[in-house]
């Protein structure tokens, strides 16, 4: 690169990721919640070998508790295997945080970037419209969407999604504003670099550490926020997820203690797992607290 | 400059907050109405719900929207409805939705309110105990209580307490708004109204205690070290009044300012652990709408929702202000 | 007195920067009248003896006091001068055991105060609440920047109220705080503003107010005009010295700035990298500095306000108080260096026979390692 850039991002870059991963390290907390998101992510992945039967295969076994031969966590009021649809139930879980996280932070970045660079008329009308999506609660929206366009897979995702990027956009916003006035911005916009180039190629690596950080904790929240959907019934009904399963197990709380316990037990792991992560995430890459440790 | 110039100049403020809030406000309907006009289908189903209708009802709802008009002129329509605050028909409920939130809204102020208290208070004095000796074991204690209570889902969080709280050790109801049968009057009502709300309260409350306990343990930790402290301690003020009255003050800044801005969150919150406990407020209102596809009442709740959500952040930053005398206004 | 009103009024114009180092340095009328000031027996206020403060850092121990002695007699202003980072800030807090960081402990050494009941203690060995008892009442501190040391939530009249009630003087504070407000220059209208809404000054005003609020026999300042304009300073100055004089009250004065010290005080201790290096009467010991550090300073060759770092040979670093060298701290800087500071702390010897004129920390000083009769002249050495 012929523009210099600043001096953290070069320090971080020779750091590189031993580097990184030495600094990750020393929080406690954050490795195991990556402890428990590599969990997660091999459940996932492995579901079909991991689970004894189809979460959907019904018995005559019904609410039998845990502990009952063939089923460790017992089953639920149609006979339906509980560990079986726990450890799929990883799969739908994974799979909406991350790519409903994904989205978000696509757009996130989207919108931050231009507000940010550009300033003027276009960050101001990006920053009213983000501020309307900050305001509107979340859930509600995401419920009514779902509602009128239906709770598949894919809509769940971009719904979460697209309801989930102010705050990246805020965050890559200030980032932006900061970086547009440093002088190797100056310098690629002088070498006559189009804006888009600067914006993605110069600054864009530089602000992406507190953007990944934020990103981290989005998956948790998205998880958080389809576990909630499926608990009002609104989860994709071709496929057992946690929350679905919540839904079902509250009108057997008081017979079937199991039913509840364990896909609660499960959002609840997940959901600080990517929370751990985003906190180490967030203590490793901070520069002022890495001066201090 | 001081005292007079307080009230006079504050409402100024205020009243500055507030046309900032205008423009949001009608982003707020203009994105109902989109909901409405987006809709799969014919879009009087959004305003009518998929309750079979007599069809002179569902035409009257076409010609009132002007459903067949363009669609610059049917926003109008609507904007207009909304100003004069109709809120839509429940076909379903045979009640205009504004009447049949309102008819709830108590039950689930009451809910949230109380939950804001409690968690505010456990939350200050658990983040202060934290922040008086970090990193010891009654620290690492509150720091592990808020991870936890940040990612333990509200409503799962209902369903346990109904497990230990009411099915297995039967202390209190698992349910409801109040005992049906029993005819409680006077002190006993009170003590049995209480006796519904604990359970619910304490569910919704724990992320807003963990996140209380955060927030207060971090900002005392940074403002006790600020300089005014150390003049503090150096004028002879004892440690008591140092952190009550010097650093509790200053961190109570971010406190309100979370309180404020997370209040949608405990909408929806709330919603989920109303579902839980079958308490009758607008959440569980929700949550019944959504299997009767009485979708003008979930429009109607969630453009009530927004707008007090607006409102509540107005009243934060009016809040913050007179808390902080360096905010100019 | 009337000396120290001339320097009073002479401190209209003290700390100009660049030309501070050598005003008021030979003045010889101003000496004069300044050694009849206070009488050199009365009874001390404050004596530290040997007092040492560790502060546990990422980057190891480190001794910021390392055996610091100083005596402040009852009415004595008495300056305590020396580089960025020499560990003045750290003496003053050490006096009422109170420290901006955690980490800072005073481990060695006696604090002597002598109370308003003329009882002495050793803060040292005091409890929490006597320690706190003795804040704000015995003691009055002043900061350097006044505005970060005032609560921005809290009125300025407030946070006075508050000292006085935690001294058990709530009665009447409203009364006492018109007052301490009418005494330092500034309307009682003041008490019910908030720092942001006062200038520099006016909060430098308050700090004054509230370290006198409660009648202290001792007052330290450190550094208490450097964050403010140059010309807001000659004006703090004055009024700080015209209420030490009115109130009798006894003043530790922290600061960078020569020509102040010349002005206001009556004795002066010279630090460097932790210890006391030259003390003495300020007329005799800025007529005729025997340490080569004072020396350096007062001849402009060293320059307090940019400490040139420390030729250390191994690494060529800034040391700082981690490692701090062997022997005489000053030697790799000093152009007298023998062998022995190498080696060899110096011990505080006596600048005169009798001592009546302060002590010296250098080997060149002492018969047995020089030959007698060598005496180093101000100005003669060409520096680092
Ligand atoms: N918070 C701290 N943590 C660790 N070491 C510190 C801290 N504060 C001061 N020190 C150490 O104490 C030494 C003395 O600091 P001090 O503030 O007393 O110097 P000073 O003479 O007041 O300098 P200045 O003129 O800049 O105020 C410093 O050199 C530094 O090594
Ligand atoms: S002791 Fe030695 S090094 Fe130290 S000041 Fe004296 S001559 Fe210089
Ligand atoms: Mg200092």
């Amino acid at each position: 690169m012929a523009v210099p850039v600043p001096a953290a991002a070069r320090a971080a870059a020779v750091g590189g990721l031993a580097g990184f991963w030495r600094q990750f390290r020393r929080h406690r907390t954050g490795v195991f919640g990556l402890a428990v998101v590599v969990v997660l992510v091999l459940v996932a992945v492995f579901a079909p070998w991991l689970a004894p039967t189809d979460p959907f295969t019904t018995s005559r076994a019904a609410l039998q508790p845990p502990g009952t031969p063939g089923h460790l966590l017992g089953t639920d009021h149609l006979g339906r295997d509980v560990l079986s649809g726990v450890i799929w139930g990883a799969r739908v879980s994974l799979i909406v945080g991350l790519a409903a996280a994904f989205t978000a932070t696509v757009i996130g970045i989207l919108v931050g970037a231009v507000a940010g660079y550009f300033g003027g008329w276009a960050d101001e009308l990006l920053m009213r419209v983000t501020e309307l999506f900050q305001i509107i609660p979340r859930f509600v929206l995401a419920l009514i969407v779902v509602a009128f366009f239906g709770s598949g897979l894919v809509n769940l995702i971009l719904v979460i999604g697209i309801l989930s990027w102010p705050q990246t956009a805020r965050l890559v916003r200030s980032q932006f504003l900061r970086h547009r006035t440093l002088p190797y911005v100056d310098g690629a916009r002088v070498v006559g670099m189009r804006a888009w180039r600067i914006i993605f190629v110069e600054i864009l690596p530089n602000v992406l550490a507190p953007v990944i950080v934020v990103a981290s904790l989005d998956i948790a929240q998205a998880i958080l926020l389809e576990a909630s959907l499926g608990f009002f019934g609104l989860g994709d009904p071709n496929l057992r997820s946690w929350g679905g399963m919540l839904n079902t197990a509250q009108q057997y709380v008081r017979i079937a203690w199991w039913m509840s316990i364990f896909p609660g037990l499960a959002i609840s792991l997940a959901v600080l797992g990517f929370n751990l992560v985003g906190d180490g995430l967030n203590e490793a890459t901070d520069p002022r607290l890495r001066e201090g440790a | 400059m001081s005292g007079a110039r307080g009230s006079k100049a504050l409402g100024a403020y205020a009243l500055e907050r507030l046309l900032n809030a205008v423009p949001l406000v009608l982003g707020v309907i203009v994105v109902n109405f989109l909901l409405v006009s987006l809709a799969p289908g014919d879009p009087v189903t959004a305003l009518i719900g998929e309750y079979p209708a007599p069809p002179d009802y569902v035409e009257r709802v076409r010609a009132q929207y002007g459903l067949d008009a363009a669609l610059p002129e049917r926003l109008l329509r609507y904007l207009g409805s909304v100003v004069r605050g109709d809120l839509g028909f429940s076909f379903a409920n045979r009640q205009p939705v504004a009447t049949l939130v309102i008819e709830r809204l108590g039950r689930t102020l009451l809910l949230m309110l109380t939950t804001v208290v409690f968690a505010t208070a456990v939350g200050i004095v658990l983040g202060v105990w934290a922040a008086r000796r970090p990193h010891s074991a009654v620290d690492r204690g509150a720091t592990g209580f808020a991870l936890a209570g940040y990612s333990i889902p509200e409503f799962w969080l209902g369903q346990i307490l109904i497990l230990v709280f009411a099915v297995g050790l039967g202390w209190l109801p698992a349910g409801g708004f109040r005992s049906i049968r029993a005819d409680y009057a006077g002190w006993a009502a009170v003590v049995d109204q209480v006796r519904h709300m604990v359970l619910p309260m304490l569910a919704l409350s724990f992320r807003y205690m963990a996140i209380t306990t955060r927030l207060t343990r971090a900002s005392l930790l940074e403002v006790m070290n600020a300089d005014y402290i150390l003049a503090s301690r150096a004028r002879g003020l004892s440690e008591r009044r140092v952190l009550w009255e010097h650093g509790l003050r200053a961190a109570a800044l971010p406190i309100i300012t979370v309180i404020g801005y997370n209040f949608g969150f405990i909408v929806a919150g709330s919603a989920l652990v109303e579902t839980v406990f079958g308490w009758p407020g607008v959440g569980r209102l929700m949550y019944d709408s959504i299997f009767t596809r009485d979708y003008p009442v979930l429009l109607g709740i969630l453009l009530l929702v927004s707008v007090s959500v607006i409102l509540v952040n107005l009243l934060t930053d009016v809040a913050y202000a007179l808390f902080d005398p360096r905010v100019r206004y | 007195m009337s000396g120290r009103r001339g320097a009073a009024a002479r401190g209209a114009h003290p700390g100009v920067p660049g030309g501070a180092g050598n005003r008021g340095v030979g003045e010889p009328e101003g000496v004069a009248a300044r050694a009849t000031d206070v009488p050199l027996g009365a009874t001390p206020v404050l004596e530290l003896r040997d007092v040492v403060t560790e502060i546990r850092g990422v980057r190891g121990l480190v001794r910021p006091v390392d055996g610091v002695s100083l005596t402040v007699r009852a009415g004595q202003v008495v300056g305590l001068v020396g580089e960025s980072g020499s560990g003045k800030s750290m003496t003053a807090f050490s006096v009422m055991r109170l420290f901006p960081t955690k980490a800072a402990r005073v481990t060695g050494g006696e604090i002597l105060l002598r109370g308003g009941d003329g009882r002495v203690r050793d803060l040292r060995t005091l409890g929490p609440d006597a320690l706190r008892a003795v804040r704000g009442r015995e003691i009055g501190m002043i900061f350097q920047d006044p505005a970060s040391y005032l609560n921005p939530v809290l009125t300025v009249g407030r946070q006075l109220e508050q000292q006085l009630q935690a001294h058990g003087l709530g009665q009447g504070a409203d009364a006492r705080i018109a007052e301490l407000l009418t005494d330092v220059g500034l309307s009682p209208e003041v008490a019910r503003r908030y720092a942001h809404e006062l200038s520099g000054g006016q909060c430098q005003r308050v700090g004054i107010a509230s370290a006198l609020a409660c009648r202290p026999a001792l007052v330290v300042a450190d550094e208490p005009t450097t964050a403010l304009d140059v010309t807001i300073q000659a004006q703090v100055l004055r009024l700080l010295a015209r209420l030490q004089r009115d109130q009798g009250v006894a003043l530790l004065l922290i600061t960078h700035d020569l020509g102040v010290v010349a002005e206001v005080c009556d004795h002066v201790y010279v630090m460097y990298a932790g210890r006391i290096v030259e003390e003495g009467p300020v007329e005799d010991l800025f007529a005729r500095p025997r340490h080569p550090y004072t020396q350096g300073l007062l001849a402009g060759v060293l320059d307090l306000l940019e400490p040139k770092p420390i030729r250390v040979s191994i690494e060529g670093s800034v040391p700082d108080l981690v490692r701090p060298p062997s022997g005489c701290r000053f030697h790799p800087r000093c152009p007298h260096a023998m062998p022995i500071c190498e080696r060899e702390a110096p011990p505080l010897l006596p600048r005169d026979e009798g001592a009546a004129l302060g002590h010296s920390a250098c080997w060149l000083h002492d018969p047995g390692v020089v030959g007698a009769g060598v005496t180093v002249e101000p100005g003669r050495e060409d520096g680092p």
